[in-house]
């Protein structure tokens, strides 16, 4: 696949993950780790994984996201650090 | 220093997988707050994922499914399978263990009242 | 504590940045995973299994004692949460349980369900985050679940030939379910697979598994080896190893839905499957 869209997609997924990590509110840093899932997800399809990609799509972005989410609302929403 | 350029040019992907990786191990350790630890384990997980397919891959290689009209003579022309059969069992497991990581998060929750580490630790030591 | 994690950290990274020079080139066609078993898999994937997808036939034919027990540690892992959460009840959730009259529009909030029967015509029970406008949701969510199902079982049914297989249509089966139980409310996903019934199907997909190891055993072949059923059956080897691969893929599947149904359910209610997200 073309270099450049391989770095853009590159620097994407690092933000996402420094976003993730940092942001306080834990409902979303749920929904960006969900981003990040599918960032990984369109990273692998560049390098011609397409099982992975599928896999990853389905569970990172669909399940994972969805098992984080009820476990913020089954807690706490804010955290300080 | 031309060839550190060079150098730089063929690896450049493998210093950004050990800087995703990096980050999600700052977050396992520095982070106070279990779920943001959680969160830090994907993070590295995924890295390490990434790190594996990526040496399978090759310029000019198709998906690993069979093209007819170029055949399997040349394996040269399809990415490496095995990589990626271990990295879909690790992805599978990776849901897995953070179900069971998130249910004793809800335990801990319920027992104290707070997810954060410092203030379990306190309750912990003044009782 | 966070400065000395942040120098471990940059510290560690730099160690492994310093490692890199001796990895391969991005992309080198003959890089060492590539040289040794892979190119073999490659050409004798087609003749020997009768699987285009060299991926599927790698995970469920040529390696797959290790799916067998990546199956069965995701079994173990819907069994972890069930003990976590659900076996041991203490005290520290209250329960209540809202009834909401449908004539006049009142909700009781109760301590003890027996004293409005499930099937009272008046009485409809609702969730505490229950809101009256969520029907076009719900309607949209329900219409499309069947045709996710269909397209979960087509994904498992065609592992071989197309990106797919067994864990794929199982996670897409249990994202099925996870959509009524967030469109509709977590009652109705119990009463559609209840608790039973999905450990059940967890247990038995990884006894399909590694029946169908056993039973090659018993026709003479090694463990998991599904050229053994060919002589059995009548078929050609190829033929008796692609069949192999789909019944091994639908135990997979089975498995990983049914764990990852159950998971949602306790995580989501934390442990009492009452009310959900």
């Amino acid at each position: 696949m073309i270099l450049e869209i391989k770095i853009a997609m590159l620097v994407l997924v690092i933000v996402c993950a420094v976003a993730s990590i940092t942001i306080k509110d834990l409902l979303g840093a749920a929904v960006v780790f969900g981003t990040y899932s599918f960032m990984m997800c369109l990273l692998w399809v560049s390098m011609a994984a397409v099982d992975v990609a599928f896999t990853e799509a389905a569970i990172g972005a669909g399940i994972s996201t969805v098992l984080m989410i009820a476990a913020v609302f089954r807690t706490t929403r804010r955290t300080k650090d | 220093m031309p060839e550190l350029f060079a150098e730089f040019g063929n690896k450049f992907h493998y210093y950004s997988y050990f800087a995703i990786m990096m980050i999600g191990l700052y977050a396992m350790i520095a982070k106070t707050n279990l779920l943001k630890k959680c969160i830090g384990l994907g993070i590295f997980q995924t890295a390490i994922m990434l790190f594996y397919v990526s040496i399978g891959a090759k310029t000019g290689a198709g998906i690993p499914i069979i093209d007819p009209a170029v055949g399997t003579a040349d394996p040269a022309a399809y990415a490496n399978p095995l990589p990626q059969v271990l990295m879909l069992t690790a992805i599978v497991v990776s849901v897995a263990t953070l179900g069971v990581a998130l249910a004793l998060i809800q335990n801990i929750h319920r027992d104290h009242g707070t997810i954060e580490e410092d203030e379990i630790l306190q309750r912990l030591r003044g009782k | 504590m966070k400065r000395l994690a942040l120098f471990a950290v940059i510290l560690a990274g730099v160690l492994f940045a310093a490692t890199a020079s001796e990895f391969p080139r991005l992309g080198a066609v003959d890089s060492a995973p590539s040289r040794h078993v892979s190119p073999a898999y490659i050409q004798g994937s087609q003749p020997q299994t009768h699987t285009p997808n060299f991926v599927t036939s790698v995970l469920a034919d040529y390696r797959g004692f290790d799916t067998m027990f990546e199956t069965t540690v995701v079994f173990l892992a819907g069994m972890s949460c069930f003990f976590i959460l659900r076996a041991l009840r203490r005290r520290g959730i209250t329960e209540v349980y809202y009834y909401r009259h449908k004539p006049t529009g009142v909700v009781l909030a109760m301590l003890a369900p027996r004293r409005v029967s499930p099937h009272s015509s008046c009485f409809e029970r609702i969730d505490a985050d229950w809101t009256p406008q969520d029907m076009v949701v719900e309607t949209m969510c329900l219409f499309m679940v069947p045709f996710i199902q269909v397209f979960a079982l087509y994904v498992i049914a065609h592992g071989h030939y197309s990106p797919g297989g067994g864990f794929q249509g199982g996670v897409l089966l249990a994202a099925s379910f996870i959509l009524v139980g967030l469109s509709r409310d977590l009652r109705t996903v119990e009463s559609l697979l209840t608790e039973k019934t999905a450990i059940l199907a967890a247990a038995a997909g990884v006894c399909i598994y590694a029946g169908t190891g056993l039973l090659a055993l018993c026709f003479g072949g090694n463990f998991l080896d599904y050229g053994a059923y060919a002589s059995f059956f009548g078929v050609a080897v190829p033929a008796a190893r692609s069949m192999g691969i789909l019944i091994v893929e639908i135990g997979v599947a089975l498995t990983v839905m049914a764990t990852l149904v159950t998971i949602y359910k306790l995580v989501s209610s934390r442990g009492t499957v009452e009310e959900g997200l």
